[in-house]
């Protein structure tokens, strides 16, 4: 038996686990943890990364080693060994990485519990059918019938168009009405497992466009460019998009949610630490994808209430400055989203002497044909 | 000593075939499975320094944090095209068009592929195919993504989206004819006495890769053709304006383009089993370990699509299980690294360049391997997808995996393809630049997508400068590390060492006949005097001192008239006297 070899390994296996831990521990390779769930991510990435060290220097130490002791010499043409395998060798580095990775999907799933990803209280579903407006009307007893379970993307959407500052910036993007329920809410990370059940504390709806993300607080006429959240506070996000996808990520967050338009997509999270993170555009999204982020400022409940009645401050001056004359007065008591374009524009064109006769002379397609 | 090399190469004198081809049908609609494995290979090479050039593109723009060197349409044109070259019109053909049209017949002892015409069919789909793709460029480049999610590719130009969306499902027919192709060879192609355990790795690779892409790539062009018909008629399958939904598309576009990334590494794992046991004078370790794995892989492997969806809508349920499915797929994929390390271990090696870039497969793959595991994991994807830690992911699979693996393959087959050797020093040169080069350009990209640089973006955070920096040094270093590989081999096929027929002493079949093969392989069928991988089974010498001088005398000779043998098949037998209409030895 040859034991300084045997000492060797052991050594060398000793010190192999010690740099992947220290590795683990001081990858310095995330930002800044700013969410209350971000930890556990960080904290799942250091033991996969453990792991994955050990295993890369394992891999790599043998292939350096073979290339150096097992190098042929220039005058040696006979084989090697007739090592055709060995199985209880096979067995054992079949089953180790197995329950690695059955070690980790349990950690990630666990993870994801926390973080929320399983929440099975769906408030858009909580609340049940009888919002259905069809049911009213006898005319469609039949479609009642087929839609047998209402559809929470469309309940959903409809309760976030509530706030007229979201429906102003939001497309109105038909609905999959017949969908099964199953699938039809995108996915979400929901409430973590203490939050279940329990409404969140604020509740915030982005929409993304090319290429911006515009963020309304259902309750105040505030439509702002920049997301403000309170320190400290369970925030949940309804997403949506307007044209093409986007995703909305807070990589301090460690949190992702792509914008679907047509779907109803949420995020929920608690923000715990104070500052301004970027929030970026994840999923292409055309030419300036690159050029589409914002901020996202965490700032104690104080800031945050002023910061808000400043911007409501503001949208009220915008208002008044409406009624002054930036926008036209014939205009403010409807909603300009509900108005096509012909109908947005007539008030000015009025205002600038043109009549319908030279808008039809202006159009190319009528001029032409 | 008798080696088993010499034994195998005895057993085969009669197979030994002398007759060379011509250099002008390589030009033509050649139905010889080695033009048409030669017309992939240079033809997939060609395209891979296109879209080299175009990856060096991407790379100068994001040398600096602003957007100043193409305008951002073009850089969205850039990228979309690299993929797909890479993809499509690299990796996919020159793995299985060409190292597999080449190498499967030779190594099952055939004359030639089961459908020589198709197989000419499915390689001359490419070349028109590929120019079209570059042709987008005139009328604006298709700037979606290679994934082409709509609705972004329903709105951003037209021409090219088209463009792209008829190179995918014509190389995606090529790609179905050439599979059908090698699973109808393998099963029913093979020399007698060759069983599927006889065969050599990368033919149970091809199988597996094969029906990889019989049974996904149908997908793929199904969704091509719905994309199609909301990209030009206005239906809405996939466009939600019209009540569509495009988070299918997802759905169908990576139930083929998940598999796509095994059709793209099982023909290479294939072929680092070749060449790890040939150059470390050594039999595979765990033969049907390996074998095996390759089918598991590609049974796992049509069951993982979504963990490209973890972020878009799938459902908890659906996350946990494409989790749970990409994790065990590693399990298979470890097998096989640790079948190699262990192959290696205690060798032989020759440290040929062929070996070099087959150990840089290993410890660059394996660095992929790690990060996908990661990327499994759904709460750490929910972080990283969609950023550079994706892009670094990718590229350690697709490059420092498959990209190494074909130049392991260029190495080790060019004697046998061209009948010369190529330069050692130069291939060494080779291998270190792309080693350094490539890691130089894509390690750091770990930890810029970790930070926040999100993919996909002409113009970035400028606190992301110095890394970015070094990624475009290193990427310039890997377009500079083709060159010597270039004039290498070029070089060599003029005036190159001759290699004679076997100077690996290898015992797989394509070493069993001349150097370049002539047409039909082989001038008998060749027959299995030893396994494929029987390195250092000893001295046989007094065992098997068989006049080989006698070959034909069936008591002595070990050859194809030996009495040891199954009675010859009436539908191949060598011997025209031996044949009949009927097959006693075939159901």
């Amino acid at each position: 038996m040859n034991i300084p070899s045997q000492i060797t390994t052991l050594l060398a296996g000793i010190i192999l686990t010690l740099i992947s831990f220290w590795y683990g521990q001081n990858h310095n390779l995330l930002p800044v943890a700013a969410s209350r769930n971000a930890a556990s991510v960080d904290n799942l990435f250091d033991a996969m990364l453990t792991i994955g060290t050990g295993i890369f220097l394992l891999v790599s130490g043998i292939l350096i080693y073979s290339a150096i002791k097992f190098r042929r010499q220039p005058d040696d043409i006979s084989d090697g060994p007739p090592v055709h395998g060995n199985i209880p060798l096979e067995i054992l580095w079949t089953a180790i990485p197995a329950i690695l990775v059955l070690g980790i999907s349990v950690y990630s799933f666990d993870v994801y519990t926390t973080q929320g990803g399983m929440d099975p209280m769906d408030h858009s579903m909580a609340h049940g059918k009888a919002h259905h407006p069809m049911a009213a009307n006898p005319g469609s007893a039949v479609a009642a019938t087929l839609v047998a379970q209402a559809d929470p993307n469309q309940q959903q959407a409809e309760s976030v168009l509530q706030d007229p500052a979201t429906n102003a910036v939001r497309e109105d993007i038909p609905q999959r009405k017949d969908a099964p329920a199953l699938g039809t809410v995108s996915p979400r990370v929901g409430a973590s497992p203490d939050n279940s059940g329990t409404p969140p504390q604020l509740v915030i709806n982005a929409t993304g466009m090319q290429y911006a993300w515009l963020f309304t607080y259902p309750g105040t006429e505030v439509v702002a460019g920049e997301l403000h959240v309170p320190l400290d506070r369970d925030v949940l996000i309804n997403l949506s998009a307007n044209d093409v996808l986007h995703a909305f990520w807070v990589p301090e967050f460690r949190l992702k949610q792509d914008a679907v338009p047509g779907r109803q997509t949420e995020i929920r999270f608690t923000p715990t630490k104070a500052g301004e993170y970027p929030l970026i555009c994840a999923e292409l999204c055309g030419a300036y994808h690159g050029a589409m982020k914002t901020i996202v400022v965490v700032e104690p409940q104080e800031a945050y209430d002023s910061w808000l009645q400043s911007q409501q401050v503001a949208s009220a001056e915008t208002r008044d400055r409406a009624v002054a004359g930036t926008v036209h007065p014939a205009l403010i008591a409807a909603n300009p989203a509900t108005l096509t374009d012909e109908q947005y524009l007539a008030p000015y064109a009025h205002d600038m002497g043109i009549d319908a006769a030279m808008l039809d002379q202006l159009r190319p397609h009528q001029s032409h044909s | 000593m008798t080696q088993a090399a010499q034994i195998q190469e005895k057993g085969n004198q009669l197979a030994h075939g002398n007759k060379p081809g011509n250099w002008k049908e390589y030009f033509t609609f050649s139905t010889d499975h080695k033009v048409i494995g030669i017309q992939y290979l240079v033809t997939t090479f060609v395209f891979y320094l296109i879209g080299g050039v175009l990856a060096t593109l991407v790379r100068t723009e994001l040398a600096t944090p602003e957007s100043d060197f193409v305008s951002r349409e073009v850089y969205n044109g850039l990228f979309t095209v690299h993929a797909t070259v890479m993809i499509f019109l690299w990796i996919v053909p020159a793995a299985t068009g060409g190292f597999g049209n080449y190498l499967i017949p030779l190594m099952i002892g055939a004359r030639d592929m089961a459908f020589p015409r198709l197989n000419a069919l499915a390689f001359w789909i490419i070349p028109p195919t590929g120019l079209m793709l570059m042709s987008s460029f005139l009328v604006g480049a298709p700037g979606a993504g290679w994934t082409s999610y709509p609705p972004l590719s329903l709105v951003s130009g037209k021409a090219g989206e088209m463009i792209w969306i008829l190179s995918i499902l014509l190389l995606g027919t090529s790609s179905i004819l050439a599979a059908v192709n090698f699973i109808v060879t393998i099963f029913r192609m093979r020399v007698p006495g060759m069983g599927l355990n006889q065969m050599p790795l990368f033919c149970w690779a091809m199988l597996a890769t094969s029906f990889l892409a019989l049974i996904a790539t149908p997908v793929l062009a199904g969704a091509m053709i719905l994309l199609s018909f909301d990209l030009l008629i206005g239906t809405a399958f996939f466009n939600p304006t019209g009540g569509g939904d495009p988070v299918v598309y997802q759905h169908l576009f990576w139930f083929y383009s998940h598999p796509a990334v095994y059709i793209m590494i099982l023909p290479i794992f294939g072929m680092i089993s070749e060449i790890v046991s040939v150059h470390a004078r050594k039999p595979i370790f765990g033969y049907k370990a390996i074998a095996y794995s390759s089918i598991a892989i590609c049974g796992l492997g049509l069951i993982v699509w979504a963990h490209h969806m973890f972020t878009s809508g799938t459902p908890p349920w659906l996350r946990m299980f494409f989790m749970i499915t990409t994790m065990v797929i590693s399990v298979p994929t470890g097998i096989k690294i640790f079948s190699w390390l262990a192959t290696l271990w205690g060798g032989k090696l020759d440290m040929s360049s062929a070996l070099l870039f087959g150990m840089g497969f290993i410890c660059l793959f394996v660095i992929g391997g790690i990060s996908g595991v990661m990327t499994a994991s759904v709460p750490f994807d929910i972080h990283v997808h969609d950023t550079y830690f994706i892009v670094a992911h990718l590229h350690y699979v697709l490059f420092g995996g498959s990209v190494f693996g074909l130049y392991g393959g260029f190495y080790h087959w060019f004697p046998k393809i061209t009948g010369r050797m190529m330069n050692e020093t130069w291939g060494k040169v080779h291998f270190w630049l792309t080693f350094i080069g490539f890691n130089l350009a894509f390690m750091p990209m770990h930890k810029l997508g970790m930070e926040g640089m999100n993919r996909r973006i002409a113009e970035y955070d400028p606190k992301f400068a110095t890394l970015n920096l070094v990624c475009t040094i290193g990427a310039y270093l890997l377009a500079v590390s083709t060159l010597p590989f270039i004039v290498n081999a070029t070089w060599s096929w003029v005036r190159g060492k001759p290699a004679g027929d076997n100077p690996w002493r290898a015992l797989t079949l394509e070493w069993m006949t001349t150097s370049p093969p002539p047409v039909e392989n082989f001038e008998v069928d060749p027959v299995l005097v030893t396994g494929p991988y029987d390195y250092g089974m000893g001295s046989r010498a007094k065992d098997v001192d068989v006049p080989f001088s006698e070959a034909d005398d069936p008591a002595l000779s070990a050859g194809p008239s030996s009495t040891l043998r199954a009675k010859p098949d009436p539908v191949v037998a060598a011997n025209p006297s031996d044949r009949g209409t009927e097959s006693h030895n075939r159901d």
